[in-house]
């Protein structure tokens, strides 16, 4: 969350000094990687605990 | 004139934990739990399976038919659909459908029914014996299990052109309907031991066309088993195909692969590319390779990419579509709506793949499984890496990552729940569902093709629905409603 608010502020500091030549591309970029960056700690909160252990003991007969 | 391109999919889901760890256990107790809740209790009918039949005609030698298992639980659902154990899963057969939305409506339909089965089935057991659902093709370990497309074919079309126009769309279409895989895990897939495949099912593929489904997996399969007058229709049964959790790839691989499938029926296969010459390897090797720059030589001598082909495919089905409106598949609006998202999906993998991590399966995983690999530091076979992958199909909305990668839907939770529950009300599955519901004490039995009534006295009486498309609302609607029992509406249909 800290990480989120200091991107944004940055933005909105950047944004308010820059009156041309607005670099949009890098403004995406910027959020994406802060957009990712929110996911991968969701993930790392929800993924199993015991990786090696739940990938070991999934094991399927096949089907069709 | 294309006939109408009738479609669902059938989806086996992959299932671990339960009481005594056998897989045909606890798929049995998914299936049963659902069934008890009052829901459907009506056993499908086996009566019309034919899976061993070849659209070739006379079997090969090495093709060895399917085995039907009668004894395991097997039910049909009010929305028309069939749930049974297969093999050692739960699996989920939607009903047949009139367009690519409809049946990318009843496929996640089939999540819900699959999570509802297993909130039941875990309220019965001990914590520890808890089963889990997987909405995914393979365990990582050389072990595969289909999610199954099926369309209805005019049995007009040769099918030496249904192979010869289909072998390019079947081994390129993964570049956007992939789901995803971290690592390999057959000889083959070791051998080039990659980081991360576009597709789960890719390397399990061994024949170019064939009648099996279980071993030497065939890019085509022959089993004419059409459910329907075997006069007029085929049903074209795809196994090659990875289940997708994104809705958007669900539609754009059932609405290109049906398009492509009318364009067929109009126009012959002449102006469809020419398949690679060793359409096993394109397959394998597109999956092997996320940069898409893997060619293969074709049968005119061109090499050709995965995105080649998808690219000449798109131009086929849109300027059918330009001629003739494509209404075989959907309305005009649902068919532009298919066209508009598998073309910015081929853009968006090969320019932009930020663009289309919303959409396209193999992108929102390998996004995630690069993340975390970096933020970790981790090595590219890192256990962890493999349970993303995994959890990534996991039904449960708190485990499943697939919730939370942020793809685009394109059906409104309503409506999902509404098509649990009731069936589409543009194909025969409308008949079957809505009996089903109406009449459940006085149903014997049905399947894709007939519904089995027991009235009580007299023989047991069998409606034929031999027309896919006979048996909808349109048809059927008003004389369900006035009769309040099957006898009722037995006398209205003699008449």
């Amino acid at each position: 969350m800290a990480e989120q608010e200091r991107i944004q502020k940055q933005r909105t500091e950047r944004d308010a000094d820059t009156t041309h030549d607005v670099n949009v591309d890098a403004t995406k970029g910027d959020q994406l990687k802060a957009e990712l960056d929110d996911l991968l700690d969701e993930i790392d909160e929800v993924l199993e605990e015991n990786a090696e252990e739940f990938v070991r003991n999934y094991v399927q007969k096949g089907g069709e | 004139m294309a006939i109408a391109k009738v479609l669902g999919i059938e989806t086996e889901y992959g299932i671990a934990g339960g009481p005594d760890l056998d897989p045909i256990t606890a798929s049995s107790i998914i299936v049963n739990a659902y069934a008890q809740q009052g829901r459907t209790r009506i056993n499908w009918d086996f009566h019309g399976e034919t899976p061993e039949l070849d659209a070739r005609g006379l079997p090969g030698l090495t093709s060895f038919a399917p085995i039907v298992e009668t004894h395991l639980a097997n039910t049909v659902l009010t929305n028309g659909a069939r749930l049974y154990v297969d093999h050692a899963h739960p699996e989920y057969s939607s009903p047949e459908c009139r367009s690519p939305l409809e049946a990318t409506l009843f496929d996640v339909a089939g999540e819900e029914v699959m999570r509802r089965a297993l909130v039941v089935a875990n309220e019965n057991l001990e914590p520890e014996h808890a089963i889990t659902l997987y909405k995914n093709n393979s365990d990582g370990k050389g072990n595969s299990y289909g999610t199954h497309e099926n369309y209805l074919v005019s049995r007009d079309v040769d099918f030496t052109n249904v192979i010869r126009a289909m072998v390019p769309h079947f081994v390129s279409r993964q570049i956007v309907v992939g789901a995803g895989k971290v690592g390999a895990e057959t000889d083959y897939g070791h051998d080039a031991d990659p980081a991360f495949q576009l597709s789960q099912r890719a390397e399990f593929f061994e024949e170019v066309v064939g009648l099996e489904t279980t071993l030497k997996r065939p890019i085509i399969n022959t089993r004419d088993e059409p459910h329907s007058d075997a006069e007029r229709f085929r049903r074209l049964h795809v196994i090659i195909g990875d289940a997708n959790l994104s809705q958007v790839a669900t539609f754009v691989k059932l609405g290109s692969t049906a398009l492509l499938l009318a364009a067929l029926e109009d126009e012959g296969p002449e102006g469809f590319p020419s398949p690679p010459r060793h359409p096993v390897r394109a397959v394998r090797a597109y999956s092997l390779d996320p940069s898409l720059r893997a060619v293969e030589i074709c049968e005119d001598n061109r090499w050709r990419s995965a995105w080649d082909f998808q690219d000449e495919l798109w131009e086929i089905a849109s300027t059918y579509a330009k001629k003739t409106g494509g209404e075989a598949v959907g309305d005009e609006e649902e068919v532009s709506l298919v066209l508009r998202e598998w073309r910015e999906m081929l853009d968006g993998v090969r320019d932009d793949l930020d663009a289309v991590a919303d959409r396209v399966d193999w992108v929102a995983k390998q996004r995630i499984v690069n993340g975390i690999q970096e933020r970790h530091g981790l090595n590219a076979h890192d256990a962890k890496l493999r349970a993303i992958d995994l959890q990534y199909h996991d039904l449960r909305p708190e485990k499943s990552l697939a919730q939370r990668v942020g793809l685009k839907t394109l059906l409104r939770v309503d409506e999902v729940r509404e098509a649990v529950h009731n069936p589409p009300r543009t194909t025969r599955a409308y008949f079957r569902g809505r009996c089903v519901a109406r009449y459940p004490d006085q149903i014997a039995a049905a399947n894709w093709d007939s519904v089995v009534f027991d009235l009580g006295e007299g023989p047991l009486q069998r409606v034929p629905m031999m027309d896919p498309l006979r048996g909808t609302a349109a048809l059927t609607e008003d004389l369900l409603e006035v009769s309040s029992t099957a006898n009722e509406l037995l006398r209205a249909l003699d008449r």
